[in-house]
């Protein structure tokens, strides 16, 4: 089929997945945020999640689609531009391009793994049972503000997520800026701003994202 | 001036290339490039040596036949510049300059610094044209096209197909070249009947020639010396999208 076989059919789908999965990675942090109104806002937010029973799994099923597919492209894609540059210039000097670009499928790939460790802290709960207390009243579910503050208490799961949300600021912050020109709604105006732009929303991403692990080990949020 | 040249030598398609060292001791800063390189070739022919081998015709910056890297960028990455255009004045006495051909796949080395960029006359000709049939030429001004979309076009349209866009390209991608062609004829009347038969076999004929795609790292606007604007891919994209659709 054209739209999965094409150079620029591949690319649309790289777009558009990648653009779901910029929306869930705001929501999720609008979500979280809760955590700063306290432990019934964080519970009431988690709880409110579970009451919603299949949509849950809907979901998360959705997601795993968005997530192959964004990575099984991304790598096919990749493979195909370094074949066509078999042989590289000995003296390369970029004029436009940066690191954050030309390391998309580094930082994606090291995103999968800090995604599969995330679910593992705190969806699978396998890497740190400890954490995990039942809420009072809650019918056997767990206190989720218990579990995130004792989850950041060690210095190694602080330390994994702050990299893992470095690579993020990374990730976005070239990818974008990408989503609008592979659509096609960049022109004339849009493009001299949108990558500093970029730059910027994945900074907010970051510093939203890594607030939560550092005020919760330095003792402001407990 | 005195320049330490490391040029890419290379004595066919399929033999094996290595940077090799020469002196030139008689530069001058109003020379170009080109001119350059033409007199380290009458020393080299003088000692009985096989000459570099290089592209270059007008010598003014329009036909888009000199293509070299030189110091790692194409053209020399002096803005909207040539290799032919390029002087020596923007060079110091006594530094080194590295002098390599374009690499990709779809642009084969034939000789030193030449490659053949026949691959991009085959995206031109999977759908770089119209085919409608015109008759007799028409009357003065029965067709009109607004000034801004005229602009457009021509902007698109300044493109000399040297081939700088896939070469300082990371991926080799030929987008900006194809796009040019696209949004040149997507805005005007005469290319519009046959618009999204073009865009898919422009694109379907750079991938089979083995460019790579495109993943939005612009270097290909700052490397040419046209100056085409990458909003023509974002235009390339929407025809895309418009071809699907049936």
């Amino acid at each position: 089929m054209q739209l999965t076989q094409s150079s620029v059919g591949r690319k649309i789908i790289m777009a558009v997945t990648g653009a779901m999965l910029f929306a869930f990675v705001c929501v999720h942090l609008l979500g979280n945020s809760s955590l700063f109104f306290g432990s019934a806002a964080l519970n009431a937010y988690a709880q409110k999640l579970h009451s919603l029973g299949p949509v849950v799994w809907i979901f998360r099923l959705v997601m795993l689609g968005l997530f192959t597919v964004h990575i099984i492209f991304g790598i096919q894609l990749t493979l195909e531009n370094k074949a066509a540059t078999p042989d590289k210039n000995v003296q390369i000097k970029r004029l436009k391009t940066g690191f954050a670009a030309e390391t998309m499928v580094v930082s994606g790939l090291v995103l999968l793994a800090f995604v599969v460790y995330h679910l593992l802290h705190f969806t699978v709960r396998v890497t740190n049972p400890e954490i995990y207390v039942p809420i009072e009243g809650g019918h056997g579910m767990v206190d989720v503000f218990v579990m995130v503050t004792h989850g950041f208490q060690q210095i190694l799961p602080v330390l994994l997520y702050v990299i893992g949300m470095g690579f993020l600021f990374l990730h976005v912050s070239h990818g974008f800026q990408s989503l609008f020109q592979t659509v096609g709604l960049s022109n004339d105006r849009t493009l001299p701003v949108m990558g500093n732009f970029s730059k910027l929303v994945g900074l907010v991403l970051l510093v939203g994202y890594v607030s939560i692990p550092l005020l919760i080990i330095f003792g402001i949020v407990r | 001036m005195k320049l330490k040249l490391h040029v890419w030598r290379q004595k066919g398609p399929n033999a094996p290339g290595k940077l090799e060292t020469y002196e030139a001791n008689h530069v001058s800063p109003d020379q170009s490039f080109l001119e350059m390189l033409d007199e380290v070739n009458e020393v080299l022919v003088k000692e009985g040596k096989d000459p570099i081998a290089f592209d270059h015709d007008c010598r003014e910056g329009i036909c888009g036949m000199c293509s070299q890297i030189i110091n790692g960028m194409a053209h020399g990455g002096q803005d909207r510049t040539t290799v032919c255009q390029l002087h020596m004045r923007s060079f110091k006495d006594g530094d080194e300059i590295f002098i390599e051909p374009w690499k990709a796949k779809a642009f084969p080395i034939i000789k030193d610094l030449a490659v053949d960029r026949g691959n991009y006359d085959r995206i031109i000709q999977a759908g770089g044209y119209t085919s409608c049939h015109t008759g007799g030429v028409a009357d003065g001004n029965a067709l009109l096209i607004g000034k801004e979309i005229a602009d457009y076009s021509m902007d698109a349209a300044e493109c000399i197909g040297c081939g700088a866009c896939a070469a300082s390209c990371p991926n080799s991608s030929a987008m900006l070249f194809a796009s040019n062609k696209v949004a040149q004829l997507a805005v005007l009347p005469q290319g519009q009947v046959e618009a999204k038969r073009r865009v898919v076999a422009m694109l379907d004929e750079a991938t089979a020639c083995g460019f790579g795609n495109c993943t939005n790292h612009y270097e290909c606007q700052a490397a040419c010396p046209k100056g085409i604007n990458v909003k023509f891919i974002a235009k390339l994209n929407r025809e895309y999208l418009k071809a699907l659709l049936p």
